[in-house]
């Protein structure tokens, strides 16, 4: 009987753990995404692979963002719930949309590095990592990639 | 070498098309990274040892991909794409491709 308290009792303790951390760094990371969405406002981000006449005649260069990002152990519960119900699973819906929009900044950090103003032909990918043995996703990757060009007289790529 | 997503290179014109060219690799990480790793399940967040990781196999595919294409004759890689998958419990396979061309 004591054993089976004490699994209770541990089980109690990482949803707790991971609910406190988990929505604090949630909201962290959130807060940085839109602050630097905003910084990176005038690099735009184009899904479209012709280039105009505004843009630069030179070839370009391939950027890529990653990120790996895994969600807390109270939100899988969550999540385990939701599967019983049916329904969106919000827990995963905001996981996969801090990890796009971290995936999408950090590609275009690699442009600002360049100097160029514009990303053509943009391709995510996502791709789930680990599994744990209930199958359920651990933690999700993004790839975003990109070919940087600036515009006109602007030099750079 | 030009890498790029782009199937028209912009102010460049393809004279001649090689082929397709391919680079993968598969990587998986230490115990000490996965240990870090279960206690990020707990507790959510960045795993930044596996976006190092993902990335350092990533840059080795293209590196490969780079070298099909110098050894065909190629100038250029155009229309390059990323895949990933993960292929056992902690190993991952990154996949780069495109088509090598000659560039003028």
């Amino acid at each position: 009987m004591g054993q089976f308290q004490f699994e209770i009792g541990f089980s109690i303790l990482l949803l707790l753990l991971g609910y406190f951390f988990g929505r604090h760094a949630e909201k962290r990371h959130f807060n940085s995404i839109r602050q630097r969405e905003e910084e990176y406002r005038d690099i735009l981000s184009i899904a479209s692979k012709v280039t105009t006449a505004e843009d630069s005649a030179k070839p370009g260069m391939l950027v890529t963002g990653s990120v790996v990002i895994s969600v807390d152990y109270f939100k899988r519960f969550l999540a385990l719930l939701r599967t019983i119900f049916g329904g969106r699973v919000t827990s995963y819906e905001t996981l996969l949309d801090r990890a796009r929009r971290e995936a999408i900044l950090r590609m275009k950090e690699e442009a600002r590095s360049l100097n160029a103003d514009r990303i053509f032909n943009i391709k995510l990918e996502t791709a789930s990592i680990s599994k744990n043995a209930a199958g359920n996703i651990g933690s999700v990757e993004v790839l975003a990639y990109g070919t940087a060009i600036s515009r006109v007289n602007q030099g750079g790529f | 070498m030009l890498i790029s997503n782009l199937e028209i290179i912009p102010g460049k014109e393809i004279t001649q098309h090689l082929g397709l060219v391919q680079g993968s690799t598969v990587r998986s990480k230490h115990v000490g990274r996965d240990l870090m790793a279960g206690l990020k399940n707990i507790f959510g967040g960045e795993l930044v040892g596996y976006t190092e990781l993902l990335q350092e196999a990533r840059e080795e595919a293209v590196e490969r991909m780079k070298q099909q294409a110098q050894a065909v004759g190629a100038n250029a890689v155009v229309n390059v794409r990323f895949s990933t998958s993960s292929v056992t419990q902690g190993a991952a396979e990154l996949f780069a491709y495109g088509s090598a061309v000659i560039l003028r």
